[in-house]
């Protein structure tokens, strides 16, 4: 069977269980389209968690990128794992003993202001709508590669299936649905990986593989890795830093920080039976979110070492274009993929130096889903990553569109501007809000600001600059009014996003950037993905001073304090 | 009231130990103290780049179900646990 059709089958088959899970549990009143069951146990609800959190930034981009950063992109990898920490201790199981739906409800509540809540869906959405955009990015690049079209065209195709998808889910047909997304995208990820860790090492845990030494040589891999790349122009790859220690420092703390205060993944926990459970959720989440970021470093050194030794199979001697493998040939077609004989030797020279390398165009978005092309693997391997890469995509869209659509209806409609809405119109205005968040967001998409995992880094930036502080300071700073945090979340996003607007274009629209996006224009040498860390300290210290200048919050406000702070006494959520 | 406050502490005193070591495996291992840890090795790993990529990970999953499994037993001794229905 060829390639393309095997590839329509298994991601045929894949949707085809998708829908039917979310037909079979088709989302009936408006407590269901919103959130799960609540009678989920914890390691379900957390492989649940892990594919609604594993989006095509994890699964289609991040191998890529590191692939291509080495050390330096191990900032996604620490970062996107080490909140969970503070989301278990810091957020998860007080969000849960407070017992609301959305994020904008608690702070609405425990700041005591609808303009807190207003402000608390702005932040929402402005990084909510981010993420999305690296989520486009991603499911076009899929999509565009499994059709064999141009990115854009992928795109548009893409932004029609996200949209059927998650308007006729809703959240309970999504815990669902994303279990079994969640045993699709884990396997897609790690059968590959097994078996070129098997072909480069003979060790069938790419884990263990990554430290082993090459098959039928003493050398180690990772070594062999630093010496191609030396002998090619580039830095090692075990060594090389993203721009500085400060910079990865400021990197890993802003994903940290911005995982837990992205709204999606918090959503979940308000939502397990007891307190307990939102403790051990976060666990389990990150036990399935772990296997594959630690299989990631592995094949994002491989693909870097199969990809060098397909351009340049013994040293010094390079690959004929004309003679080039069909998965090159099938990825030039998407145009992210670009090669120029600038030498005419009808070679191609892959080298660090600008003005030699004829390997022009390498969108790292591409590596995973080329990784086992490149190895040689059978067609249904192939067609397996290419339907995790969907899973992936489409069940984190779903769950973030939800959350925008849940805050435009519940929070702004319901909450505030109309509370006699009745449950259908509820229902009908939130999917009026995910058809726009997926127009704008796909629009978007067309000239992403960066990578998938770059643009979703930016969205974490923007989360962790206004969402997290104020979550933590109503958990954890009895104090703190609502002056204070409605200060910080203004200071925090604004410092972030124009900081973020200035390097990478107003709305990213690159060509309305003031300053250039390149490391001497940046402050402290910390770059736009990485500044949400800087906006929550600014967010942090705002609010810290406003407060003590206002007058303390109410005595009931104090005492919901107090009461969240511990577990016993939690009722089931409520949505009023 | 009191009651609850030593709970409190108690809590944060977990939570403060457990972002410690936080702090430690990622940032200090794998980001400050980088370089000089890489001139240690373990297999075909730097141990600096292992932090970094692979064991930061694993002290993370181990660290929230050490917190979960402590936290509990805090519930229970100050009686602020739930049912067990």
């Amino acid at each position: 069977m060829s390639l393309q059709a095997m590839t329509y089958l298994v991601v045929g088959a894949t949707f085809a269980l998708y829908i039917g899970i979310a037909i079979w549990s088709r989302a009936g009143t408006t407590k269901e389209f919103y959130v799960a069951g609540a009678g989920i146990n914890p390691v379900l609800n957390g492989m649940a968690t892990a594919a609604d959190w594993m989006s095509a930034a994890s699964f289609i981009s991040m191998a890529g990128l590191i692939a291509f950063m080495g050390y330096g992109g191990s900032v996604f990898l620490m970062g996107w794992t080490g909140g969970y920490v503070l989301l278990a201790m810091l957020l998860a199981p007080y969000l849960r003993k407070f017992g609301k739906f959305t994020v904008p409800e608690f702070i609405g509540d425990r700041y005591y202001s609808k303009a807190a809540r207003v402000v608390a869906v702005i932040c929402l959405i402005v990084a909510s709508v981010t993420y999305v955009i690296g989520q486009m990015k991603g499911i076009g690049v899929a999509f565009s590669r499994f059709l064999e079209v141009q990115y854009e065209i992928g795109l548009m195709i893409g932004m029609g299936i996200v949209f059927i998808y998650a308007v006729m889910g809703g959240m309970k047909g999504i815990t669902y649905t994303q279990i079994a997304q969640y045993c699709v995208l884990i396997l897609a990820y790690t059968i590959p990986a097994i078996f070129i860790s098997i072909s480069l090492t003979g060790n069938p845990i790419p884990q263990l593989g990554l430290g082993s030494t090459m098959t039928g040589s003493e050398v180690f891999l990772l070594d062999r890795l630093d010496e191609v790349l030396r002998d090619l122009g580039f830095a090692d790859y075990t060594t090389n830093a993203r721009l500085s220690l400060t910079n990865m420092f400021a990197y890993t703390f802003s994903l940290m920080i911005g995982t837990a205060g992205l709204p999606h993944v918090i959503i979940r926990f308000f939502t397990v039976p007891k307190v307990r459970d939102a403790r051990s959720t976060a666990g389990w989440a990150l036990v399935f979110i772990a296997i594959l970021y630690t299989t990631a470093p592995s094949v994002a050194a491989m693909a870097r070492l199969n990809l060098i030794d397909t351009i340049e199979p013994t040293s010094g001697d390079y690959m004929v274009y004309d003679e080039r493998p069909d998965w090159i040939r099938n990825w030039e077609t998407t145009g992210l993929l670009a090669f120029e004989d600038k030498n005419g030797d009808g070679k191609i020279q892959y080298s660090a130096d600008a003005a030699t390398n004829e390997m022009v165009k390498v969108d790292r978005d591409i590596m995973v889903l080329a990784n086992p092309e490149i190895a040689g693997l059978p067609n249904w391997v192939i067609a397996l990553v290419a339907a995790g890469g969907l899973a992936a995509a489409l069940s984190t869209a779903a769950g973030l569109l939800l959350a925008i659509s849940s805050s435009i209806s519940h929070d702004l409609l319901k909450g505030i501007w109309k509370p006699n809405i009745t449950e259908q119109q509820e229902l009908t205005a939130s999917r009026v809000a995910m058809a726009g968040a997926i127009g704008v967001a796909g629009y978007l998409g067309y000239n992403p600001p960066d990578f998938a995992a770059g643009t979703v880094a930016l969205a974490f930036g923007l989360a962790a600059s206004s969402i997290f502080p104020a979550l933590m300071m109503g958990i954890f700073n009895k104090r703190m009014n609502k002056e204070g945090a409605i200060a910080g979340m203004v200071a925090g996003l604004s410092v972030t996003l124009l900081y973020v607007f200035q390097h990478k274009g107003i709305m990213f629209v690159a060509d309305t950037a003031f300053l250039g996006d390149m490391s001497p224009n940046w402050f402290l040498g910390i770059e736009p993905n990485a500044f949400g860390a800087i906006g929550a300290l600014v967010n942090f210290a705002v609010a810290y001073a406003v407060s003590h200048m206002t007058a303390p919050p109410p005595e009931h406000i104090q005492h919901l304090v107090e009461d969240i702070r511990i577990p016993s006494g939690a009722g089931s959520a409520t949505g009023h | 009231m009191s009651q609850h406050s030593n709970y409190w502490t108690a809590n944060l005193k977990l939570v403060g130990l457990c972002l410690a070591i936080w702090f430690v495996v990622s940032y200090l291992f794998g980001i400050i103290l980088v370089e000089q840890l890489n001139t240690i090795r373990i297999g075909g790993y730097k141990l600096g780049f292992w932090f970094a990529q692979q064991g930061s990970i694993y002290v993370f999953v181990a660290l929230i179900f050490y917190y979960a499994n402590r936290v509990g037993k805090l519930d229970r001794k100050h009686g602020v646990h739930e049912d067990d229905d």
